[in-house]
């Protein structure tokens, strides 16, 4: 079993919902896609490869000022279960945890990190450099994840190409290989059905929009991840900008949004909160899904100032804890313990019940 | 779950349909939406390029020529292979695929232009390129900004004896 507690904030530093405009937004993410220009690709290359490609990204790192003290875990050594729980955690994606249903674990995958940033290694391309930020702060995310990126890039030959940029096993990638995601929770467009019209105008805009995991995961909990489309063609500062930009209007919409429904709607919106509180107080089983929808429900009521007594930092902490690996972990049973939604209803209970008690 | 149709196989795939907004659900496994003809997402090649590639359909044959005798001179993978996983072999398959490439990267990106921060490329394995103190004062920089004090004191020294 791996200790996360050897990170120094858990690896979970980024929903404690200190950052900016958090109430609308858990956390802002971005990623370098890099590639070590003297070595076969992902697809192609061999486990002795992967094994060389591991130790020099290693050794740059230690060489490093960003990543001199990182923790590494090695995903092709681990048990599913603690795959999974890096996963949960949002600090691997789920082709580097092997978490696909015909997914194998990579031999060479890993993850080096230090504090909010980090790097995923034998992922899609040989570097994934990534930071995560709580609440909407990109120009943070990404100076961190500039710096940590030219630290290592001095001390790593990196494909690069004078036309087409930074070269990565896919072309959806090349370029700048910064994809820049930000994670918000967006209940009033679901609740006024506005949410597709918004969705298809970003993506006329080049945006795309994603799960609450990223890549080829299903929404939940109202929760979506908007990102850049394209990579290429634009500066970095350009895409940070433009997703901003677009960013910045989706949540005037949603403020929009969550106004009407309480102006038109009020007695509608305060029982539907409200229920939401309830189920989750009082409920005696939860499956996962249902947990996120009700916390979605009692995230809202929290951020229309309806429901006074919760903070966003214990509905994070929830979302975070009630999922599969993290709740069987501390409950010590295996993920699929047909008892896991009596557990999760229960956790669920003492946390809200805990949190009213110390608010009196 | 389990699939509307059958009722004995776990639904897989739910497809909302609207119609006269009437929102409905279907739950179905795998096999019934096939014979439905609703395509699996599974049955899509698995990365973004690959569902690029699908939605595209018959416009792709002519993008990406289907026969292409070339071989990456480095990697031995052909674009054959690039057409079936959506990823490349090595960073000259970028070369040595430049053509059909170049018109994938203009359908996908608007631009084959990279207009982003410029690498400097260096000789593989040369050590750290830039004169030696100039990299200790960034390194000091860094190190103070992120508050490591420790490492700081040590290069604050290093850079002493050096100059």
């Amino acid at each position: 079993m791996i200790d996360l507690s050897l990170l120094t904030d858990g690896g979970v530093g980024w929903l404690d919902a200190s950052g900016p405009s958090s109430h609308l937004v858990l956390s802002t993410r971005i990623r370098l896609a890099r590639n070590l220009a003297d070595h076969i690709f992902q697809g192609r290359n061999s486990e002795i490869e992967r094994e060389e490609i591991l130790d020099s990204v290693e050794r740059a790192a230690r060489e490093s000022v960003l990543l001199r003290r990182a923790t590494r875990f090695r995903l092709d050594q681990l048990d599913r279960i603690d795959r999974q729980l890096l996963h949960e955690r949002h600090l691997v994606s789920k082709e580097l945890a092997g978490l696909d249903p015909d997914g194998r674990v990579r031999s060479g995958a890993s993850l080096l990190i230090q504090e909010r940033i980090g790097v995923m290694l034998n992922e899609e391309d040989h570097l994934r450099i990534q930071g995560l930020h709580s609440g909407f702060a990109l120009a943070e995310t990404y100076a961190e994840v500039d710096r940590l990126d030219s630290e290592l890039g001095q001390r790593l030959a990196f494909a690069f190409h004078p036309e087409f940029g930074y070269l990565t096993s896919c072309p959806t990638n090349v370029g700048t290989g910064l994809r820049a995601s930000v994670l918000i929770h967006l209940p009033g467009l679901v609740l006024t059905k506005e949410i597709s019209k918004v969705l298809q105008g970003l993506a006329q805009v080049g945006l795309t929009h994603r799960g609450l995991y990223g890549e080829g995961s299903e929404v939940v909990g109202n929760f979506f991840q908007l990102s850049n489309q394209t990579t290429l063609g634009s500066s970095e500062r350009e895409l940070l900008d433009h997703l901003g930009k677009m960013v910045r209007q989706v949540m005037d919409y949603e403020e929009q949004a969550r106004q009407v429904l309480v102006r038109d709607a009020p007695t509608v919106i305060e029982d539907k909160v409200w229920r939401a509180y309830g189920l989750l107080r009082y409920a005696r089983s939860l499956s996962f899904e249902e947990a996120m929808n009700l916390l979605s429900g009692v995230r809202l009521g929290v951020g229309v100032g309806l429901i006074p007594d919760v903070a966003m930092y214990t509905l994070n902490k929830l979302l975070i804890y009630t999922q599969p690996a993290h709740l069987a972990v501390a409950e010590g049973v295996s993920p699929d313990d047909v008892e896991l939604p009596l557990r999760r209803a229960r956790f669920v209970r003492k946390v809200l019940e805990s949190e009213v008690g110390r608010r009196g | 779950m389990s699939c509307d149709q059958c009722r004995e196989r776990e639904a897989v795939i739910h497809l909302t349909q609207i119609v006269n907004e009437q929102v409905t659900t279907l739950h179905l496994c795998e096999k019934c939406a096939a014979e439905k003809g609703v395509e699996s997402p599974g049955a899509v090649a698995k990365t973004p390029l690959g569902s690029f590639l699908a939605a595209m359909g018959k416009e792709a044959e002519q993008v990406l020529p289907a026969r292409t005798s070339e071989v990456c001179g480095r990697c031995g993978g052909t674009f054959q292979d690039f057409r079936e996983t959506g990823r490349l072999g090595c960073s000259d398959c970028y070369r040595s695929f430049e053509g059909p490439l170049r018109d994938l990267l203009r359908r996908l990106h608007g631009s084959t232009h990279h207009l982003g921060e410029r690498y400097a490329e260096r000789e593989p394995g040369a050590a750290v390129g830039r004169e030696p103190a100039a990299d200790l004062r960034e390194q000091l920089r860094l190190a103070v900004e992120t508050e490591n004090f420790e490492l700081a004191a040590e290069l604050r020294d290093r850079l002493r004896v050096l100059e």
